[in-house]
């Protein structure tokens, strides 16, 4: 398949280029911080989010959405990088439908209709320490009566301040470092037991810590197979990852376009300073990463699209190489915008923030480079 | 099954049947590689049976048209039959500067007698070219070039140094850059021609570079007579076909770092470093540096199949090949270096079969040129400064 998009794509783009140019430029993130929101996106948003298709783009046709894939979640994400939008669309839309799809018909039918129409939310609940490591999950679920019995802690669970659904990774199996023994839950956040702290982040973004206090669930509850969730939480983290990254190549082209703009318009020591080599060379040396980075990002969606289980390769070259340059992108766009980059009032310093939490988001360059070299056994 | 399935289906056979397993290892030596020419041996009977199948069946250059021996495949089939080839390790059957540079550069400026005379000899492997662009004071200025072509009659007189035309000793004819009006402004006045190496008053000299080895020469023309119908494109535009041949030449270069087959990076340091119990390379700084790196090589491969389809798409950036070339060659100097760190004392070895003749450091020394060949990496970021992003001045 060749790496570009189809006509149908370049239109899903356009049309969603559109719509969150209009209705949520980075203005719009800047005005939920400093009212500070008290859920910090906006739900109206949300409604128009499903009514242009976007809430069930990966929801299958016969509970209401439009049964596309990764590469197509990619192209709305990348739009979100750009105008740094917080939408529940990669918690719901991309994570919560590509672990519901793979539920049984009840779960399916019981959530994926309300998800595509936007009335629910739903988060995934992953980590736990500081860095992302999905095998070192110690969180426990232990058979009770018919159901079992949850305890432990999550942190960076997108919108899980305002979510009407969790999935929950927890052990009942096996000890931490082992692919064996995990388990997803599908928790109602209202349950007895369960407790949400919205947490700010240093993007302006929202997410959440949640503990789970003997939170007691159904046999029904399970997600998959209990102690074989290794894999559905893999190909739910690889789409995830994919995502990220396209948000990513989204955020840093934006940073770059403003950055190469400005060179054009600052005037130094009587010249432009875009006439310097200096940062012409550097500003020609990102435009490359970015590139390099589109692809790999592209190349990742489509594998997860076309061979999902043998996908995790490209995607974590993918995350590896969009989070270095992400990373870099906001940093030549600080220093090349000198003074005016510092300050809050200039947005670089929003997609500076917003990039290193995408970072951290299912694994950093350094987690994804590790999978390589593991998986490559050396 | 749709066409291009089919196609896939018939290639792999096709390879299968016709591909002697000896061609589907990794070229290790020069010896590997087969250029043509009018002088050429072939290293092996395998050798010699791969290249004259592969261009019996037109695919010595698959996309070129099958009047000029091509295989005339569009761009999709082409891909297959790389795909193809690298699944299964296949060698090229030919390398030649007439494939990777002047044939796009003739099928896009030549006149039809010049295409009909000079393509079908490359497709065949019958005549081995060299590049006559750089001059002792015009490399990266590469347009201040002084080799003068005088007018004469029906011919020009050729007179002039080149420098670093790579196998120049070895070359059949040379396609070369040469001041056609020394009164014009200095991209002005330049035309692209070409000749046989064979004629009178050319001669080359070998320069024996780092890597002890002496793959480019010092080439010389003292008075050499060229008739007026070599010239390829118009006469004083032949900057033009100049730029054009480099894109082609900096898409070659970049994908000289392309190691999709072959040993993982991590394995072959493995070999000469060893491991830890738990199977990691015994040097994670190291290894934390080569998964580092295959993560830009597999993303690098992922850029240059996305410029192919979006050229073959109609969306490409002519100056993009600049940003490959590039890459490419930074990465490929980082490979080595990393070949080298991984290799330790037994990469320093210069002579001794147990090191096939220092083949690391040698190979190594020779990316140092990658970075500085057909355009340095300093004007690759100038063209896409200039010509990409639009900055002024650049």
């Amino acid at each position: 398949m060749p790496l570009v998009l189809t006509e149908e794509q370049s239109m899903l783009r356009d049309s969603a280029r559109g719509f969150i140019n209009e209705k949520a430029p980075v203005a719009h993130l800047r005005k939920m911080r400093d009212e500070r929101d008290a859920t910090g996106f906006s739900r109206d948003l949300w409604k128009g989010f499903a009514e242009m298709g976007f809430a069930g783009l990966l929801v299958p046709e016969n509970f209401g959405g439009s049964g596309l894939g990764a590469v197509e979640a990619g192209i709305v994400l990348e739009e979100i990088g750009r105008n740094l939008m917080p939408s529940p669309f990669l918690s719901t839309a991309v994570l919560a439908v590509s672990a519901l799809t793979r539920g049984n018909a009840e779960q399916q039918a019981a959530y994926l209709p309300k998800i595509a129409d936007g009335s629910l939310i739903a988060a995934l609940a992953v980590d736990e320490g500081a860095k992302h490591r999905p095998l070192n999950i110690a969180m426990q679920a232990v058979r009770a009566g018919n159901g079992f019995k949850l305890n432990g802690a999550k942190a960076l669970v997108v919108d899980g301040h305002v979510a009407d659904l969790l999935i929950v990774a927890a052990r009942t199996g096996g000890n931490a470092g082992e692919r064996g023994g995990l388990t997803l839950f599908l928790v109602d956040p209202k349950a007895k037991g369960v407790s949400v702290e919205r947490t700010v982040m240093v993007d302006a973004h929202n997410a959440a810590r949640i503990n789970f206090d003997n939170v007691e669930v159904s046999a029904d509850a399970v997600l998959g197979e209990v102690d074989q969730g290794s894999d559905l939480l893999d190909a739910v983290l690889n789409i995830g990852r994919g995502a990220v990254a396209s948000e990513m190549v989204g955020l840093s082209e934006e940073v770059f376009n403003r950055t190469v703009t400005y060179l054009k318009e600052r005037k130094q020591f009587g010249k432009l300073i875009g006439e310097f080599q200096a940062l012409q060379h550097r500003a020609a040396t990102l435009y490359i990463d970015i590139e390099i980075s589109r692809a790999a990002t592209l190349k990742a969606l489509q594998t997860l699209d076309q061979d999902a289980a043998k996908a995790s390769h490209a995607v974590s070259v993918a995350k590896a190489r969009a989070g270095t340059t992400a990373t870099r992108a906001v940093q030549e766009g600080v220093q090349m915008h000198g003074g005016m980059g510092m300050t809050d009032q200039f947005d670089i310093g929003l997609f500076m923030k917003r990039a290193r939490v995408c970072q951290e988001l299912f694994g950093d360059d350094n987690y994804h480079a590790e999978r390589l070299a593991e998986a490559r056994q050396y | 099954m749709s066409d291009l399935d089919q196609f896939r289906r018939e290639t792999r056979a096709w390879l299968e049947a016709n591909c002697p397993p000896e061609m589907r290892n990794p070229v290790a030596t020069d010896d590997d590689v087969f250029w043509g020419g009018r002088n050429t041996k072939f290293s092996s009977e395998a050798q010699k049976v791969w290249f004259e199948r592969m261009r019996d069946k037109g695919w010595t250059v698959p996309d070129w048209p099958k009047q000029y021996g091509g295989g005339g495949l569009d761009g999709a089939e082409a891909k297959v039959l790389r795909e193809e080839m690298a699944a299964m390790g296949a060698r090229p059957p030919l390398s030649s500067f007439g494939i990777w540079m002047l044939g796009p550069a003739l099928l896009k400026y030549g006149t039809e007698e010049q295409k009909a005379e000079h393509l079908p000899k490359i497709t065949a492997g019958l005549i081995r070219w060299c590049q006559g662009y750089s001059e002792p004071n015009a490399g990266s200025d590469l347009a201040s070039l002084q080799t003068r072509a005088e007018s004469d009659g029906d011919d020009y007189v050729i007179t002039g140094q080149k420098i670093w035309t790579s196998y120049a000793n070895y070359a059949d004819w040379i396609f070369c850059l040469v001041r056609t009006d020394p009164t014009a402004k200095k991209h002005d006045g330049i035309s692209f021609i070409l000749f046989d190496m064979a004629s009178k008053g050319v001669s080359t000299k070998p320069i024996l570079l780092i890597s002890g080895k002496s793959p480019f020469c010092e080439t010389f023309f003292d008075g050499v007579r060229v008739p007026k119908s070599h010239v390829v494109g118009t006469v004083n535009r032949g900057w033009d076909v100049a730029k054009y041949l480099l894109q082609h030449e900096r898409a070659m270069i970049s994908g000289l770092g392309d190691r999709s087959v072959g040993r993982p990076l991590g394995q072959i340091a493995a070999d000469s470093i060893g491991s830890d119990a738990q199977g990691k390379l015994d040097d994670p700084i190291l290894r934390g540096q080569i998964a580092a790196f295959e993560v830009d090589e597999a993303a690098l491969a992922c850029a240059a199949e996305r410029a192919v389809d979006l050229a073959k798409a109609g969306q490409g950036h002519p100056a993009f090949s600049s940003a490959m070339k590039y890459y490419g060659t930074e990465l490929n100097k980082r490979r080595y270096e990393i070949l080298m760190s991984a290799g330790g004392i037994d990469a320093l070895e210069w002579e001794s079969p147990r090191s096939r003749e220092g083949a690391r450091p040698r190979a190594w020394l020779r990316t140092k040129a990658n970075s500085i060949e057909g355009g340095t990496s300093e004007v690759m970021l100038g063209i896409v400064a200039k010509r990409i992003l639009d900055l002024p001045g650049a």
